[in-house]
Order: structure tokens, then C-alpha cells, then sequence
């Protein structure tokens, strides 16, 4: 027996392939999809893993620092590691802003760190050039994505900031690249309030007459200045020393100092299942779509194959051929379609995800679920067309 | 085919119902025997179509008898559960338009039949092969249908209906789309074969040209036949004279 599916395909094998081509981006845009959830989630985990803190120390009752605002006092570290089980702690803050660059903006996750080394957390844990912060001021470490080079100058707020490494696969949770910075000057860039507003503020002090007694002198300024010079931090990030358990460790210092600790599978969770959860929904709903919108276009096109040989089916059927070959071939060429299509999507998604802002992780996982589904897709959408081939009445080959 | 080739005996079809109702057949009896060919000619809705396609077994008629060599096929309702198999094995197709397979090329268009019935593609294809020769278009098998002219075409559709061997061979217009020479050569085709193959077959046709060929003909009027002697003149012969 000959394969009528594969004769019928040859015999139109441009349109076929043209057909499979257009599936085949669309089908390439679901997996992209699928990509892009992958690689939010993977920014998440990097997130974690890079900051290399064992522990979070953010505001009592807040989700902070990447996913509600936190705020402690800067102090708040030197009491932190003193207690058992911690190795070494950091104050950091972190602020999503536009920052300058090269006449252009570039939204920029701006994360304050004390200056180190690599270990210390809170640090970018390797770089690709240049080296890490030093003691000194105004210098930033930035993520590659964020597109500047060694040497150049970056404007975050009022002040100019020289990039003296970069390092790489540093992104918030929303995608942006990070900008490292000494603390102080992230705390200043974070609580820096313009001149118009320190003028008011200082007006506004001046006058409450609480603040500006006549017999106390330098009262007042010295309300201006702790007015104006900021002791926050968004968060202390925490190292155990070995054989601590992190749980055990956060539950300590959750007691004596009535803050909010965050364990890293804890962190995992707010990130993966709280911050990106909107996200992972859209891009879920779009998946639906997406495969919706794909059925009914292989349906469709399956439909329309089968109806223009209809006379062919009914002459074939008229010949004594079973409906068992019928079936097999429109279903061949609806898993051929298939097929053409998942191959043409794997390569256009593997070729097109490099220029997708954010990173796009296309996890060989999803690219053999991909192809179970679509190859499901195929099968379910040739039931239209196989049910109306079968319908047709052999007598309507004949006229006459 | 051994027996007695084609019986029918009361044939009734009806159509629809209600206000939509048509006897299109109301009593048609019509014997034909192994090796013959028999014509089968009326006025624009008499029934012949109908009358084939019931024979043909693609549709079920109202009433009546038929039967195929030995077998009887229907008897007030078909008395054969595969209707398919039938259609495979018994019968021979060949319509006004040859309705080849578009995808198929013309020797794999005639040895599908073969291949459907089980046989393997290499005896499938030798068995068209030697049909296609005979029928004068051997050297056209690999070329696609559309690149044929309708003459061959409708050869190869008589090659597709031939090539089982079917005891039946239902023609409804053959030679409606060829000039008389063509017609003619079709008409002497079909003879060859039934004689050669002991073939019993039916043709329904308008053409002037052609009806002198038939030894016996049914008239169909008004859903009944009646039974008539043709000329029975050799296709052969009609072809050189039409040439002179
Ligand atoms: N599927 C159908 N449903 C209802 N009536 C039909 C159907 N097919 C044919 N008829 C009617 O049955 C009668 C016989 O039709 P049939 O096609 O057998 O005629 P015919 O002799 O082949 O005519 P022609 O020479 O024009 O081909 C006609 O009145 C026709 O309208
Ligand atoms: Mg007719």
C-alpha cells in the first residue's frame, strides 16, 4: 500500500510547508512563552543564590526586601551578628530607579553593598571585568544588560558614578539589571531628597516651635541635620556558619530582635509564588491562548485540506477504500503539520530568544511537552476533518 | 464470472418524502450477461443514473432484486454486510469525468485498486502497467493526471475500473467528453475487455456515435425499462468509416 497522506503532501508540498511555517512561529511563540516563565523564574533562583545570604533580616511584617518595601535602621546589623550561628552580615539596600547612562535612561535595580569582596553578601558574586568595589565612593559594579562599559559614567540621581566592573546574570525580579554601589551612597541616592524640598523642610522644622527653642541653641540643626542624612537600610543579609540551621538561626533572631528573617527556601517562595505569580498567570492564560488559537488553526487547515479533496475521498470511498485508510491519512497529515510546525517553532524560538529583553530559558522539558501537546493539538484537530470526510457520501463522486 | 452476469428484477428507488418525494425508479427489470455489453439510454431524469447507482451498490433502492453472478445482493435490503468490499471487487466504475486521484500519478491512480484489496504494490503496479499498455497511455504512468488530455484520462479511468477484473462494469457516460473517434475507441476498449475478461457491463450514454455499437439496449422511461435489438455494428468498423 502507498502512503496517500505522504503522495497528497508531496503533491502540494509547498503550500504544506508554507502552512507548517506559519504554525510552525506560532507555535515557536508559545514555547517562547514558556521560555520567558522559565527564565523569570530562574532570575528569581539566581537572585537568591547570587546575593549568597543564608538569612534575610527585613522590617517586621513585611515580605522585603524584593518583594514589599523594608526599612531597619543601619545599626540593626551590629546586634544581628552577634548572635549565634551567624558568620557574617551585611546591610543592603535596594531601589528600582532610572539611572543615566550614555544620554539614554536604563532602568536599573540600584542595590547598595558594603564595600568587599566577593562572599561578603550581598556582593555580585563574580565578574566578567574590571574588579570589585572598594572602600571608596561613587564607583558601581554593573550587570552587563545594563550596556555600559569599563570606565564609563553612570548618573543615578544627582551623582556620577564610575563602572569599575561589570558581572553578569545580575537581575531583579522584574528583569532589571543591577547596579552595585557603597551603601552610603546607595542610602543617599535612596533618601536623597531635591534642594527645593530640604528648603521646605528645613522651613517646616524651623517653624514648629517644638524643634527651634531660642534657649537650646543647635537644637535646630542638629534635627537638620539627622532630618537629612539617612540611617536606614532596605535589609541585613546573613551568613550561618557551618552546622547552623537556618531555621533554627532565623527563628532566634526573629525572637530577640522583633524583625522579620526570611530563610532562603522561604525568600524562594515569596519570589516564585508571591512576586511573579501575576506573571507566571499571564503568560499561563497566554499558554491557553496560544494553544487555542493553534488547534484551531491546525483544525482549520486540516479542515480545509480535506474538504478541497472531498470529491477524492468520495471517489475513493466509491472504489472500496476504508474508512480506516481515510482517517489515516487525513490524521498523517495533521501530525505532519504538527510535526513541521513544532520543528520550525523549536528553531525560530531558539533563534529569536537571544533578543528578547529578558532572559528566555527554554528548557528541553518543556520543549518535549511542547511537542506532546502540539502532537495532541494534531490529533484532536483532525477529528473535524476525519468526521466530515467520513460523512461523505460515495454517490456524490458519481453526479450523473 | 461464472452464472448468469447481471439479474434485476422489480427495481423500485425512491427518493425523498412528502412534498419532496420521487420514484425515480418504479419497476425496472434488466438481465446481462457475462461478456456482454449492454446499453442503457432515456430522456435527461429518467432514472439511469439511479439505476447505477444502486446496482453499484452506493445507493440502497426501495424495493426489488438484484444479483451479481451467483449472489444475490439485494433482496429488499442488501443481503451483503460490506458494501465496500463489494464495490472493490465486483464493480467497475466509469463516469462521465474520470475523477482520477490528483495526488497520485497515473499508474499508482490504477493500481491503488489492487493495493486495496491487499495485493503487494510491486504485483499492483505490473498489473496496471499491462492494463495501462493495453489501453495506449502505458507510456504516460508517471506523469500526474492533470498533465493528461481528457482522452487519457478517461482510458485511465477504464483502467482503474478493468483493473481488478470486476464481473460488473458500470459506465454512466463515457464518452460524454470525447470527440466520436475517441468515443468510439473507448467503446471498442470496453468491448475487448468484457469479451476478455468476461465482464458484464452497462453503458448509459446520449451519443449518437456510439449507440449503433450495442446488440441490445434498455429504453428507461418514466422509471421503467423496456427491452429493445440494436444494430450491434463493431466499434472497429464504425471508427474507419467515420475516418473515410
Ligand atoms: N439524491 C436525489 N434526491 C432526490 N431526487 C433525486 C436524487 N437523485 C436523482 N433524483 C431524481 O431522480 C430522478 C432520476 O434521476 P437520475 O439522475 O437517475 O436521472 P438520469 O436519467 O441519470 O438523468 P440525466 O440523463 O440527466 O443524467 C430525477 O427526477 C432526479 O431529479
Ligand atoms: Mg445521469
Amino acid at each position: 500500500m502507498i502512503s496517500l497522506a505522504g503522495r497528497d503532501i508531496l503533491h502540494g508540498w509547498v503550500r504544506f510547508l508554507m502552512t507548517g511555517f506559519g504554525l510552525g512561529l506560532l507555535i515557536g511563540v508559545t514555547l517562547s512563552m514558556a521560555g520567558i516563565y522559565r527564565g523569570m523564574v530562574d532570575d528569581a533562583n539566581v537572585l537568591i543564590d547570587n546575593s549568597g545570604a543564608d538569612l534575610w533580616v527585613v522590617q517586621q511584617g513585611t515580605l522585603g526586601p524584593y518583594a514589599e518595601p523594608s526599612s531597619l535602621y543601619e545599626d540593626t546589623y551590629c546586634s544581628i551578628i552577634g548572635m549565634a550561628g551567624v558568620a557574617r552580615a551585611a546591610n543592603v539596600t535596594y531601589l528600582t530607579m532610572q539611572v543615566r547612562h550614555g544620554g539614554g535612561d536604563v532602568r536599573a535595580m540600584v542595590v547598595g553593598v558594603v564595600p568587599g569582596g566577593p562572599g561578603e553578601p550581598g556582593q555580585p558574586g563574580f565578574l566578567v571585568a574590571g574588579r570589585h568595589l572598594t572602600g571608596g565612593h561613587y564607583e558601581v559594579v554593573a550587570d552587563v544588560k545594563a550596556g555600559c562599559a569599563l570606565g564609563d559614567t553612570v548618573i543615578i540621581r544627582r551623582n556620577r558614578f564610575r563602572v569599575v566592573g561589570l558581572t553578569r546574570r545580575m537581575v531583579s525580579s522584574g528583569g532589571d539589571p543591577m547596579l552595585f554601589i557603597p551603601l552610603k551612597d546607595a542610602q543617599e541616592a535612596q533618601f536623597l531628597k531635591d534642594n527645593d524640598m530640604l528648603l521646605q523642610q528645613r522651613r517646616r522644622t524651623a517653624q514648629n516651635p517644638g524643634f527651634n527653642r531660642p534657649n537650646v541653641p543647635g537644637l535646630l540643626d542638629a534635627i537638620i541635620a539627622s532630618q537629612t542624612t539617612s540611617l536606614y537600610v532596605n535589609a541585613v543579609l546573613v551568613q550561618l556558619k557551618p552546622g547552623y540551621a537556618p531555621e533554627a538561626v532565623a527563628k532566634d533572631i526573629q525572637r530577640w530582635q522583633r524583625l522579620q528573617v526570611y530563610t532562603r527556601s522561604q525568600m524562594r517562595t515569596i519570589l516564585v509564588d508571591k512576586l511573579i505569580a501575576t506573571s507566571a498567570k499571564q503568560i499561563g492564560m497566554f499558554l491557553v491562548i496560544l494553544s487555542i488559537v493553534s488547534a484551531a488553526i491546525v483544525a482549520f487547515i486540516i479542515y480545509t485540506m480535506t474538504m478541497a479533496k472531498i470529491r477524492e475521498i468520495a471517489v475513493l470511498k466509491l472504489i472500496g477504500t476504508r474508512n480506516r485508510v481515510i482517517a489515516s491519512m487525513i490524521l498523517q497529515q495533521a501530525i505532519g503539520l504538527g510535526a513541521i510546525g513544532f520543528v520550525v517553532g523549536k528553531i525560530a524560538a531558539t533563534l529569536w530568544s537571544p533578543f528578547f529583553p529578558r532572559y528566555v530559558l527554554l528548557e528541553p522539558g518543556d520543549a518535549i511537552r511542547g511537542f506532546i501537546i502540539v502532537m495532541v493539538i494534531s490529533v484532536l484537530a483532525s477529528i473535524l476533518a476525519i468526521t466530515a470526510a467520513l460523512k461523505v457520501d460515495p454517490a456524490e463522486a458519481i453526479g450523473g | 464470472m461464472s452464472g448468469n452476469g447481471i439479474v434485476i428484477e422489480g427495481l423500485q428507488k425512491r427518493y425523498g418524502s412528502g412534498d419532496t418525494l420521487v420514484d425515480a425508479l418504479k419497476g425496472v427489470d434488466m438481465q446481462v450477461a457475462p461478456a456482454e455489453v449492454v446499453g442503457l439510454v432515456g430522456p435527461s431524469g429518467s432514472g439511469k443514473s439511479t439505476l447505477l447507482k444502486c446496482l453499484g451498490a452506493v445507493i440502497e433502492p426501495s424495493a426489488g432484486r438484484m444479483r451479481l453472478g451467483e449472489e444475490m445482493i439485494y433482496d429488499g435490503g442488501w443481503k451483503i454486510r460490506d458494501l465496500r468490499a463489494l464495490r472493490r471487487d465486483k464493480i467497475g466504475f466509469v463516469f462521465q469525468a474520470p475523477y482520477l486521484i490528483p495526488f497520485l500519478d497515473v499508474l499508482d491512480n490504477v493500481a491503488l485498486l489492487p493495493m486495496l484489496a491487499g495485493e503487494r504494490n510491486g504485483v499492483a503496479r505490473k498489473r496496471a502497467m499491462e492494463l495501462l499498455e493495453a489501453l495506449d497511455v502505458g507510456h504516460r504512468a508517471k506523469a500526474m493526471p492533470a498533465q493528461l488530455s481528457g482522452g487519457e484520462q478517461q482510458r485511465v479511468a477504464i483502467a482503474r475500473a478493468l483493473v481488478n477484473h470486476p464481473p460488473v462494469i458500470l459506465a454512466d457516460e463515457p464518452t460524454a467528453p470525447l470527440d466520436s473517434q475517441r468515443a468510439l475507441a473507448v467503446i471498442a476498449i470496453l468491448n475487448d475487455m468484457a469479451r476478455q475478461y468476461e465482464t458484464a457491463i452497462i453503458i448509459v450514454t446520449h451519443d449518437e456515435k456510439i449507440i449503433p455499437t450495442f446488440k441490445r439496449i434498455y429504453h428507461i422511461r418514466d422509471g421503467r425499462t423496456h427491452e429493445e435489438a440494436g444494430e450491434g455494428k463493431s466499434p472497429h468498423e464504425l471508427i474507419k468509416t467515420d475516418k473515410a
